[in-house]
C-alpha cells in the first residue's frame, strides 16, 4: 500500500458492452474517509464505473485497487465486507417477499456473523427506523423508509466504503434531504468512504469534497466542491452542465452544444 | 386484542406474526372470489371423501354380488351397481383416494424438479440454460398422453408406473414457468444487492430466486391437477393405469363402456366425478392465481 491511504484507485478503466464503449480510459483516486462525487448526464458512464467497482459488471479492463488490494473479476469475501452499495430505486432493491428483519439478517448469515439480534436493532436505530419496522414487508414501507432499510442493509456488515448510485433521485424532495443528511451523519460517525454517483449537482455539492465530471465515458474534469460552488470550472462542458443545473433558460439552452 | 387486529397489526412484533398477517390478507382476498370458493369446497370435499372413504362408502368397493349386477340407482345403491354387482357409489368414493394419491405424488415430484431446473437455467444463463432448456424442449415436443403411454408400455402397467410416467411428462411446463420468472428476477436490484453481499449462486437461487417462483408454480400445478387427473383416467381407461379390481375412475368408465346405452349409470358416475374434481381444481387454481401472482402487485 502506498503512503497516502487510498481507499480506491482506478487506473485506465475501460468498459465495453458489445459495440458500445461505455467507459473510456478513466482514472481517479479516492482517499480513505473522503467523499467523492461522480456527476454527468444520463449515459455518461458514471453508474457503469460504479458497477465495475462493485464487481457487478465483470466486463472491464484496467486497474481497480480497493483498500490497497488489486481487484480481479471475482471478488473475495473480504471485499464484500469492505464495500457495499446503495441502489437508486428503493422499490427494486429490496426483496419483495423478505421482511426488513430477513433482509438485514441475510448479509450476517452470509458472512457468518453472530449477535444478529443486537446488530439488527443497532443498525435500525442508526438509520432512524424504530423497532416497529423490523417485521414489515417492503410493500408496507414508504420510499424513504425503504431507502433507509437499504442503507441499513449495506451498513450491517460494517463496510469501509459505500457506493451510492443516485441514492435519492427516486425519492421526493423532502425525503431526499432527510436521507442525504442521514448519509452525511453516518459518514461522520463511521469514517466511511463514499463514492456518490448523481446527475444532481446540488446533491453532490452537499455530500462531496471532490467531484469528477463525466461525459461520453470519460472524466472531463476533476475539481473540488469549492470550485464548483465558486462556479470556476475549467472545461466548457462543466460550465454547460452547471448552467443547465440552474434550471431551464431558453437563451442558455440555445447555446448548448454536444460534447461527444 | 382480537385475533383479527393482531393479524392485521401494521407493526408486527415477530416473524411469525408478520407471516401469518400476510397469509390472512391473502385469505381475505381469496374469500371475495365466489368461484374460487366453490373450487376450494370441491377440493375439500374430495379430501374428505378420500380421508373418510371407509365410513362414507355404503358397501365394500370390491365385494362382488353377481345376482345384483347392473342395478339402476336406488336407495340401496345410490349410483347403481356395475357388471360384477359392485356398488358404484362406494367405488367412486374409494376412487377419490386413488385419484388424490396420483395427483399428489405427481405434484410432489414434478414441482421441485421443474423449479430446480427452471430457476437454475434462468439464473445461470449461458450454456447451462441452453442445455437444460433443450432437454425440456425434447419432453415438451411429445403429446403428454402419448409419452405417458410410451413410458407405461416400457415400465409395465400399474398405478405406480402411471405416476412415474405422468411425472416424466408433466415437469417441462413447470421448468419453463420457473425459468421465465428467474430471467426477470436475476436482473433485479435486490439480486444485485445480495450478490454484492457475497452470496454464492446456490444461495441466491435457493433463498432469493426460488421463493418468488413458488407462487406461480403453485397456481400452475393447481391448474394442472385437472390435466393430471385426466391423464391418469386416460391411462386407466386404456388399461395401462390402475389395474382391476382397483376402483380407479378412468378404469371404471372403461368397464362401463360396454353398457353405456342400456346401463348409462355405470360410466356416468365416475365420469361426473372426474369432471367435477377437474373443474374444482381449475376454479381453485384461478382463485389462487389472483391472490398469489406477484405480478398483480401488492
Amino acid at each position: 500500500m502506498s503512503g497516502t491511504a487510498h481507499a480506491i484507485r482506478v487506473g485506465g478503466l475501460d468498459v465495453r458492452f458489445g459495440d458500445i464503449h461505455a467507459v473510456r480510459d478513466t482514472s481517479f483516486d479516492v482517499a480513505a474517509g473522503e467523499s467523492f462525487g461522480l456527476v454527468g448526464e444520463s449515459g455518461s458512464g458514471k453508474s457503469t464505473v460504479l458497477r465495475a467497482l462493485s464487481g457487478l459488471n465483470p466486463d472491464w479492463t484496467g486497474g481497480i485497487e480497493i483498500l490497497g488490494a488489486p481487484q480481479g473479476r471475482r471478488r473475495s469475501r473480504g471485499f464484500h465486507r469492505a464495500v457495499q452499495m446503495v441502489f437508486q430505486d428503493p422499490f427494486g432493491s429490496l426483496h419483495p417477499r423478505h421482511t426488513v428483519d430477513r433482509a438485514l439478517a441475510e448479509p450476517l448469515a452470509i458472512h457468518g456473523i453472530d449477535d444478529v439480534e443486537a446488530r439488527i436493532e443497532r443498525v435500525l436505530a442508526e438509520v432512524q427506523l424504530g423497532p416497529g419496522f423490523r417485521f414489515r414487508y417492503p410493500h408496507q414501507l414508504s420510499g424513504g423508509q425503504r431507502q433507509r432499510v437499504a442503507i441499513a442493509r449495506a451498513l450491517i456488515v460494517e463496510p469501509k466504503i459505500l457506493l451510492l448510485d443516485e441514492p435519492t433521485s427516486a425519492l421526493d424532495v423532502s425525503i431526499q434531504a432527510e436521507v442525504l443528511n442521514l448519509l452525511v451523519e453516518l459518514r461522520r460517525r463511521r469514517g466511511l468512504t463514499y463514492i456518490l454517483v448523481s446527475h444532481n449537482l446540488a446533491v453532490v455539492g452537499h455530500m462531496c469534497e471532490r467531484i469528477a465530471v463525466m461525459n461520453a465515458g470519460r472524466i472531463v474534469e476533476e475539481m473540488t466542491t469549492e470550485a464548483l460552488r465558486a462556479g470556476t470550472p475549467r472545461e466548457a462542458y462543466t460550465r454547460q452542465l452547471l448552467l443547465a443545473s440552474r434550471g431551464y433558460d431558453r437563451a442558455a439552452a440555445a447555446q448548448f452544444r454536444s460534447f461527444d | 386484542m382480537s385475533t383479527r387486529a393482531w393479524l392485521l397489526a401494521p407493526t408486527p412484533g415477530s416473524r411469525l406474526q408478520s407471516r401469518l398477517g400476510q397469509a390472512y390478507l391473502r385469505w381475505l382476498a381469496f374469500r371475495t372470489n365466489p368461484l374460487a370458493c366453490v373450487g376450494l369446497a370441491i377440493v375439500v370435499l374430495l379430501l374428505l371423501a378420500a380421508l373418510l372413504a371407509p365410513w362414507i362408502a355404503t358397501h365394500d368397493p370390491l365385494a362382488q354380488s353377481l345376482g345384483r349386477r347392473l342395478l339402476p340407482p336406488s336407495a340401496a345403491h345410490y349410483f347403481g351397481t356395475d357388471a360384477l354387482g359392485r356398488d358404484i357409489f362406494s367405488r367412486v368414493v374409494h376412487g377419490a383416494r386413488i385419484t388424490l394419491v396420483v395427483v399428489l405424488l405427481v405434484v410432489v415430484t414434478v414441482g421441485p424438479i421443474g423449479l430446480l431446473v427452471g430457476t437454475t437455467a434462468g439464473y445461470a444463463g449461458g450454456w447451462i440454460d441452453t442445455a437444460l432448456m433443450r432437454v425440456t424442449d425434447i419432453f415438451l415436443a411429445f403429446p403428454r398422453l402419448i409419452l405417458a403411454l410410451a413410458f407405461v408400455a416400457a415400465l409395465g402397467p400399474g398405478i405406480e408406473n402411471a405416476v412415474i410416467a405422468i411425472a416424466f411428462t408433466a415437469w417441462p411446463p413447470y421448468a419453463r414457468v420457473a425459468r421465465a420468472e428467474a430471467l426477470v428476477i436475476r436482473n433485479a436490484d435486490y439480486i444485485a444487492a445480495v450478490r454484492l453481499q457475497g452470496a454464492s449462486p446456490v444461495r441466491i437461487v435457493l433463498r432469493h430466486v426460488m421463493p418468488l417462483c413458488v407462487p406461480s408454480l403453485i397456481v400452475r400445478s393447481t391448474l394442472d391437477m385437472a390435466g393430471i387427473i385426466l391423464t391418469a383416467a386416460g391411462l386407466g381407461f386404456l388399461g395401462l393405469g390402475a389395474q382391476p379390481p382397483l376402483p380407479e375412475w378412468g378404469a371404471m368408465i372403461a368397464a362401463g363402456r360396454e353398457f353405456i346405452f342400456d346401463q348409462w349409470w355405470v360410466a356416468t358416475a365416475p365420469g361426473v366425478a372426474i369432471c367435477v374434481v377437474a373443474l374444482g381444481f381449475n376454479l381453485l387454481g384461478d382463485g389462487l392465481r389472483d391472490v398469489l401472482d406477484p405480478k398483480q402487485g401488492q
